[in-house]
């Protein structure tokens, strides 16, 4: 029995966002996943003759000889009185849902203040994230910070950008006619993980820094205007944080004047919960969340983007010669099927949906094709509607599984007729050394016992 | 405009809409009562950035050797006595050479045997560190740091990887000479299509352009990297992490592959029992966590050793419990608990846990 072989070490396998695994973990991993490989390809493929491990049409028999007794007894809630109203002021999901939570990748960072949790995405219908279930990723611990004494402040790096430095109180910003659009927030390093090889188990933690709500808010253009910013001069916002890490992130003046760029304080509903910075955040669709700042108190408007620690240190992406990208934000086209996918098993040979999220950071998503061999055949999806810009789209597509291996993958286009690439593509430009805007497209291989298993091809 | 053909007309009304729709949008908006103008107090108190070219570094000055004292008081817990530690975070230390200071790129960082990246490896620009430093540290205290401090922290760290001397006093007037000793000032590149403005770099099309053939597509469908069986479970039982209904149920990862690791296929689903608050949900709660792990070092001991200490003291639950509510300094070294601020009850629960021996 190897190091590696004895229980809580694989825990260590992954690390966090910011630290990539070493090269010698690197190494270890992909050596550890190739014996995976032969013995899969033994118990799989070399035993294709044998008997399927699925047990068949157990489900389409009654079982019992007359029925089946959740039919043919009536149960407890048909023959009682049961729970009164407001029993619960603000309702919880079933006591039947409670595996539907978030979480936390074992070993990924060594403090849960810094640290992310990760969106159920097996688990979720259409294109709503539930807000108790919106992924987290904080930079120094959440707070529930009073409202009343909260303050958005808008000044210039320069005093002559600008005609006042102005203060807000949450009650004169809610004051402001609102918007509410329906957007995507992806964290700039979801799927990180996995530049050079398989690293997780499941969609939740390969791709759960992904998330969509409705979010209520104002323009931050018009309290731009208010304040008398100088468009010509003034092409940069710092956007800070009013927690410990006083996030700081610059965001182009472009996004801003095309007012899509919202100072959100209504999240699907209701206010912002304290973990996606309560009482108020900024929106930038399309963009990675970093650049989302939570608690947001500050608005500086500049002529030079700032370096901050976040877009010089963090979010920059090495290149193969040892470059850095720096100020990469943009999130591009990416989807990936999240049902059936990797941990799951499917009970049975017969009809399936196989479903998904698609999105895009440039746009609309166009199209979504579906392939169950890996990436040899595919077929167009159906994309359900509303089909918003910068958004997550859901799209499903019929699917009958015949017992045997399938490698299923998604694969999105948006309307500027960028198409999402496979690992193999995003490589050969990009490396495989870096951590984040990793939007290749995914692989799930159903077992023949049934069993989904996240895969990376050749 | 009598004498305006009416061709013409035509198309020049709806332009003039447009004109005036377009200088009606860019005219500020009267909003009374909203906003007031900020107090020259008010922005010096919350405007603490510094950019690049180092507009908003206030005035001030810092050694290296002061720096040293700052760090091993305030630092060295989290980052190492060398700023080498990857405990907490990522090393800041490390991985850079005399040879990056003079060329402005870290050759390390196309070195793919090198384990890893640390900041002063990544960092373009000395004002990011003292921005960052200034606004968020030290972790559990950010913003507690005098601009002195930070002056000479940032020179402590700048020596620890050789771009200043011993004896080096950075300051506003001298930053930017050590911005020109930048290991990796010219290891930054806007060239890409990621930047969604047009002011910075230049715009160009997404780097990786790939094509959606449909059918008889050339592909390698073959498995190259999956998870080893060893890390089946090392995420926890998959079984409890999706729903218990539906046409996928999670794999019970607590067993081998194919040994009955498949749920059956009609699975009665059963609520999950309610655990009452645990000791560790405390402790998360109320941040101990962000100084404490349950084995290993970070800012303060670990709740085994804690444990181990006062195992054989009779009223250890009593004394852990107040020492919780109170905080302390001098037991485990020179840096203070603050006192927190939690219940009676909830104190007594962990103070209970860590004389049980604080086990997972």
């Amino acid at each position: 029995m190897g190091q590696a072989d004895k229980p809580g070490v694989p825990g260590r396998l992954i690390k966090a966002p910011e630290n990539f695994i070493d090269a010698a973990g690197i190494r270890q991993v992909f050596a550890e996943a190739k014996a995976g490989r032969r013995s899969f390809l033994r118990n799989a493929f070399a035993v294709a003759g044998a008997a399927a491990a699925v047990p068949l049409v157990a489900a389409q028999t009654p079982p019992g000889g007359e029925g089946d007794p959740n039919i043919l007894q009536l149960p407890e809630h048909g023959k009682g009185l049961g729970q009164p109203v407001a029993t619960d002021g603000y309702g919880k999901p079933s006591k039947y849902e409670a595996n539907v939570q978030r979480r936390q990748s074992p070993g990924l960072t060594q403090t849960a203040q810094a640290s992310v949790s990760f969106a159920p995405l097996q688990s979720l219908f259409g294109i709503v994230t539930p807000s108790g279930l919106h992924f987290e990723r904080h930079h120094q611990g959440w707070w529930d910070i009073d409202p009343s004494k909260h303050r958005l402040m808008i000044n210039g790096s320069d005093p002559g950008l600008l005609k006042k430095a102005m203060v807000f109180t949450m009650d004169e910003i809610m004051r402001l006619p609102p918007v509410s659009r329906f957007h995507f927030i992806e964290c700039g390093a979801n799927s990180g993980m996995e530049w050079g090889n398989v690293a997780v188990p499941t969609v939740q933690y390969s791709h759960g820094m992904l998330s969509c709500s409705e979010f209520t808010g104002v323009p931050l253009r018009i309290l731009l205007d208010l304040a008398g910013v100088d468009y010509r001069k003034a092409r940069y916002v710092l956007a800070e944080g009013a927690d410990g890490s006083s996030m700081t992130r610059t965001i182009p003046m472009e996004l801003v004047e095309s007012g899509e760029v919202l100072i959100a304080y209504g999240q699907n509903g209701e206010m912002l919960r304290p973990e996606q910075g309560y009482p108020l955040r900024l929106v930038v669709p399309g963009v990675q969340g970093v650049s989302w700042v939570k608690y947001l108190r500050r608005i500086e408007v500049g002529d030079q983007p700032w370096a901050s620690k976040d877009e010089a240190v963090h979010y920059i992406d090495l290149m193969p010669g040892g470059l850095h990208r720096q100020y990469s934000s943009t999130q591009e086209c990416k989807s990936v099927v999240t049902t059936p996918s990797g941990g799951q098993v499917l009970l049975d040979k017969g009809f399936y949906n196989i479903s998904g999220l698609a999105w895009s950071g440039r746009g609309k998503v166009k199209r979504v094709d579906v392939s169950v061999d890996g990436g040899r055949n595919w077929r167009s999806a159906r994309l359900e509607g509303p089909v918003m810009a910068k958004c997550l789209s859901r799209f499903n597509i019929d699917w009958v599984w015949d017992g045997k291996p399938a490698l299923i993958q998604s694969r999105a286009m948006d309307e500027t007729g960028y198409v999402q690439p496979n690992y193999r593509q995003l490589r050969e430009v990009r490396g495989t050394r870096s951590i984040y805007h990793n939007n290749a497209i995914q692989t799930w291989l159903v077992q023949e016992d049934g069993e989904v298993r996240n895969v990376q091809l050749s | 405009m009598s004498s305006c053909p009416e061709r013409m007309k035509r198309w020049l009304l709806p332009v003039l809409a447009l004109l005036l729709a377009a200088s009606a949008a860019a005219q500020p908006r009267d909003l009374p009562g909203i906003g007031r103008a900020a107090t020259p107090k008010e922005v010096a108190a919350w405007d603490i950035d510094v950019r690049p070219d180092f507009k908003g570094l206030p005035k001030g000055s810092g050694s290296v050797a002061r720096g040293q004292e700052v760090w091993e008081a305030k630092c060295a817990q989290c980052h190492g006595i060398f700023g080498e530690s990857g405990e907490v975070f990522n090393p800041l230390v490390g991985g850079t050479s005399a040879d990056d200071i003079k060329t402005g790129r870290v050759a390390r960082l196309d070195d793919k045997g090198y384990p890893g990246r640390t900041t002063l490896m990544k960092v373009a620009t000395v004002s990011t560190l003292w921005d960052y430093i200034n606004r968020a540290m030290p972790w559990t205290a950010p913003k507690t740091l005098s601009t002195e401090e930070v002056y000479a922290v940032t020179a402590f760290l700048l020596n620890l990887g050789g771009v200043v001397g011993d004896d080096f006093v950075l300051s506003d007037r001298n930053i930017a000479e050590v911005q020109a000793r930048m290991p990796n000032r010219k290891g930054m590149t806007l060239d890409h299509a990621l930047w969604p403005g047009k002011a910075l770099g230049k715009p160009s099309k997404p780097d990786v352009q790939a094509q959606a053939c449909m059918s008889h597509c050339p592909t390698e469908a073959a498995v190259a990297s999956m998870l080893p069986e060893h890390a089946r479970n090392a995420h926890g039982n998959l079984a409890d992490q999706n729903r218990a209904v539906g046409a996928q149920h999670g794999v019970d990862t607590t067993r081998p592959a194919g040994a009955g690791s498949l749920p059956k296929p009609v699975a009665t689903a059963a609520p999950v029992a309610a655990k009452p608050a645990a000791p560790m949900a405390l402790l998360n709660k109320y941040s101990c966590t962000a100084c404490h792990a349950v084995d290993n070092k970070l800012v303060g001991p670990p709740f085994r050793e804690i444990a181990k200490k006062y195992a054989g003291r009779i009223d250890a639950e009593a004394y852990l419990a107040g020492k919780i509510r109170s905080g302390g300094s001098g037991v485990w070294g020179g840096v203070p608990m603050p006192p927190q601020s939690l219940g009676e009850a909830e104190a007594a629960t962990i103070a209970q846990w860590l004389k049980a021996g604080a086990l997972r």
